[in-house]
């Protein structure tokens, strides 16, 4: 299309005006551009391939099927140290998606709570919010992760002992060990209950708003929700001669020394190496989710609040149906933000040995040394996953956007 | 009965003002309003003073009242209940050095002074030589520290001439730049020449970047007769100053370019600056460091190595960009379409509009949101320790396992005194970037 332009004007013969057009400019500069950028690249993969030749390591992703031979401590799907290194970045990639997971339900809930908190008419409880925020975000994840994994969690008591809490869970320095669910057949169906009992409760919840919409009533689909997600999976428990049972830990506090603790293999242990950062990663994004529910609460007009009051809605009701509300197109956008922080900050795991893809994959680098697969798995599963949230939450912020007519 | 006395009063002066009732104003008129307004906000505020101090006072008993203050080594601190301020006070050199040699730490003082003689006058809007203060804090000071912290005389070698003319060495060196220089001083002017442009200006440009290199080599490659320390021996607070100004100060140019790239007209140019900060906000900063500490090395032609810190300062410089980039972005898209227009219809090129009238509004405009990204990149600074590179943290983190020193409380000491520092230049920067936010608003109201 460029070249068009050019031919028509420089029909007179100046090549002065060749010069000064600027897509004539523009198509040299970049052409120049993609030339460097192409040089650049062929000098970089040139010089790769020849040292990786010499290190005698062969290219490609061969490796993922040649046998890892670690262990790894927490896994969600089966693996030994017979499995493949593909099998590693996968348990690597589920310890990821999970901490992170858990990290968001947590930090999003405090969150929400530090920053309505920071907002509150109570100066206390307003000056407690602000300085949990103004500590938090000051001072690095990395030194907070150490903090609750090398100084925190290591205050518990050693292997030959536990704490007990609520009489199920004990914690001591091998982490926190909790009855483990043992599955027999028709449980499955008391998990098809609850997926049933969930739906069921979200289309009550429809209802409900509906009907609050065109009546002006607002039916309790909170509580009836609340009871289908609980009740179902209890009746097809209790129908279906409890299938569900619990494998509780064993702790032996008789005998010789040597050999109290923590019976290997009964009951569920989640490693502190989990806690640690979960707390750590947690507790830190609450901050900065405080701050932006903070500004979110403040960008809606005072005007809001106190119509809402003047309607006779109390404190609570103000909140809850008008401001939040409001508030939340103003949250989501930075909210999604700090989930992808999040997520990525959990790469920080490889500090603690966390097994998460990134401390698994260093693992699979130094054993095979295959430096540019593993970097590109890295950055493919972290781009993807950034791109897949931003896609889903886009989805929600145009659900709650401001509809204009 | 004439003279029976009127009791009709009638005042002949207003009523002064009363005082409000002592429950509405003062200390409790504030603590009803603040604390007791309802039952409910009384009950919070009981249990938020129970909260306090129920926090406080191990924090405080920890810290000061348990805390042990003198002693030598492990047996001062091993049956303490508190912070062993004590090994703090022993490691402190450590901490801010690391393994610099003793007798060469004046180096690395001269290096702190500079930054704060120069930085402090750079964040006092009033100041004046605010211009020639950038300047210096983005040309000499890096170069000075470098040749300072390093030792300077780096071997200079050269590398095209044949040896039977002049061996490898500074002269080498010389003559190959001079000769280099001389063939690209002639490309540009022929093919301005050529083109039928005017000469002067492209050359004057060229002549400057070149003389400038020119300058560097030559401070870099002198001799100032400092002992040379490895980067192997640096540590701590150093190191953690080091990564964090060199990625600030590489950052801005390369965050503009990027910025700028992102908003070209050119597509080519416009991909590849979107893939750029894209890929590197995408993923986490670890990995890119892992990518600079080991896939770098790949990347190099056979005999050449970078060393450990410098590859982790590439790394984190190239992230921060991205991220600077993003920030200097949104200065860019606040600055109307006339100012554009107008640099543009008084024949400006774009260089000149950029450089004369857009840059310097929307830079202003960002200064907090630069702040913002600085305290990120201050705080990811620790990341480095990872990888291998003993920063503040890693120091600590290294000392606490010290025999000499321990016991059950020093590394949660070393903890409390890495976040103390960390978190004091972490909350002045955000105290300075609310300083400049509300001043911007005050001017661009006023």
């Amino acid at each position: 299309m460029a070249a068009g332009d050019i031919g028509a004007r420089s029909f007179g013969g100046r090549a002065a005006a060749i010069i000064n057009n600027p897509s004539v400019r523009g198509l040299v500069f970049q052409i120049a551009f993609v030339a460097a950028l192409v040089w650049f690249a062929w000098d970089i993969a040139d010089n790769t391939a020849r040292n990786l030749q010499k290190a005698n390591i062969a290219a490609g992703f061969g490796f993922l099927d040649r046998t890892a031979g670690f262990g790894i401590v927490q896994k969600l799907v089966y693996y030994t140290e017979a499995s493949s290194y593909g099998r590693a970045l996968l348990v690597g990639l589920l310890n990821t998606l999970l901490v992170a997971g858990l990290g968001i339900v947590i930090a999003t809930i405090l969150g929400f709570i530090i920053g309505v908190a920071r907002l509150s008419p109570n100066w206390l409880i307003a000056r407690i919010a602000t300085a949990y925020i103004e500590i938090l975000r000051n001072i690095p994840l990395l030194l907070q992760l150490f903090f609750w994994y090398f100084a925190v969690l290591r205050a518990v008591p050693g292997m030959r002992e536990k704490w007990t809490f609520l009489g199920i869970f004990h914690i001591n320095i091998g982490g926190l060990h909790v009855p483990r669910p043992v599955f027999a057949d028709g449980a499955g169906t008391v998990g098809l209950a609850l997926i049933i009992g969930v739906v069921a409760a979200v289309l009550v919840a429809r209802w409900g708003r509906k009907r609050q919409e065109a009546t002006g009533q607002a039916p309790p689909a909170g509580w009836i929700g609340v009871a289908l997600i609980i009740g179902l999976p209890l009746i097809a428990y209790f129908a279906l001669g409890r299938p569900i049972s619990f494998d509780v830990p064993v702790f032996n506090d008789q005998g010789p020394i040597l050999r109290r603790g923590f019976q290997a293999g009964s009951g569920m242990t989640v490693i502190p190496e989990f806690f640690g950062l979960l707390l750590a990663l947690s507790l830190y994004t609450a901050a900065y989710i405080a701050e932006t529910v903070r500004a979110g609460i403040s960008a809606v007009g005072h005007g809001q609040s106190e119509a809402a009051h003047s309607l006779g809605l109390r404190n609570g009701q103000t909140l809850r149906y008008v401001v939040i509300p409001q508030a939340m197109r103003v949250i989501i956008p930075p909210l999604t933000n700090q989930y992808l922080n999040l997520t990525k900050n959990s790469s920080l795991a490889v500090a603690v040995a966390y097994p998460d893809l990134v401390s698994v994959g260093g693992t699979v680098l130094n054993q095979t040394g295959q430096a540019v697969e593993m970097v590109t798995i890295w950055m493919i599963f972290y781009l993807g996953l950034s791109l897949l949230t931003s896609f889903v939450m886009n989805i929600w912020n145009r659900r709650v956007a401001l509809v204009e007519r | 009965m004439s003279t029976m006395a009127s009791t009709a009063y009638v005042r002949s002066e207003m009523v002064g003002p009363q005082k409000a009732p002592p429950s509405m104003i003062g200390p409790i008129g504030w603590a009803r309003k603040n604390l007791f307004s309802s039952p409910i906000n009384s009950v919070l505020s009981i249990v938020a003073a129970l909260f306090i101090v129920w926090c406080l006072i191990p924090v405080i008993r920890f810290t000061l009242i348990d805390a042990v203050w003198t002693g030598d080594d492990r047996a001062a601190c091993a049956q303490a209940s508190g912070a062993c301020w004590a090994y703090v006070k022993a490691y402190l050199p450590q901490f801010i050095y690391g393994r610099y040699p003793i007798d060469q730490r004046w180096r690395v003082d001269i290096v702190f002074l500079m930054l704060a003689v120069a930085l402090v006058p750079m964040l006092i809007p009033r100041a004046p030589f605010k211009r020639l203060n950038a300047l210096f804090l983005l040309t000499v000071y890096p170069l000075a520290s470098f040749v300072l912290l390093t030792g300077g005389h780096i071997g200079l070698r050269g590398r095209f001439l044949p040896d039977d003319i002049v061996g490898p060495g500074p002269v080498r060196f010389a003559l190959e730049f001079a000769l280099v220089s001389f063939v690209i001083i002639l490309l540009v002017g022929l093919g301005a020449r050529l083109l039928g442009l005017r000469a002067s200006q492209s050359g004057s440009a060229i002549g400057i970047v070149l003389g400038a290199l020119a300058v560097v080599f030559m401070v870099v490659g002198a001799d100032f007769g400092l002992v040379p320390v490895e980067t192997a021996n640096w540590g701590g607070l150093l190191v953690t100053l080091v990564v964090a100004v060199t990625g600030m100060v590489a950052s801005l140019p390369l965050g503009v370019i990027l910025a700028l790239g992102r908003r070209s007209k050119m597509p080519v140019v416009r991909i590849a600056s979107v893939t750029f900060i894209e890929v590197c906000r995408g993923v986490p900063l670890i990995t890119v460091l892992f990518m600079a500490s080991v896939m770098l090395p790949l990347f190099l032609p056979e005999g050449v190595t970078f060393d450990k810190l410098l590859r982790a300062l590439i790394g984190v410089a190239l992230f921060q960009a991205a991220y600077m980039a993003e920030v200097i972005r949104g200065g860019l898209q606040s600055i109307s379409r006339g100012q554009y227009e107008g640099a543009m219809a008084i024949g400006l090129s774009y260089p000149q509009r950029m450089r004369l009238i857009i840059l310097p509004q929307a830079l202003r405009v960002v200064i907090p949101g630069i702040v913002g990204s600085f305290i990120s990149l201050f705080k990811d600074t620790t990341l480095v320790a990872i990888i291998g590179l003993f920063d503040l943290l890693g120091q600590i983190q290294a000392s606490a396992n010290d025999a000499k020193w321990a016991s059950p409380v020093t590394g949660i000491t070393g903890y409390i005194f890495a976040a103390m520092v960390f978190w004091a230049f972490c909350f002045s920067m955000s105290r300075y970037a609310a300083f400049t936010e509300r001043r911007l608003d005050r001017s661009r109201r006023g």
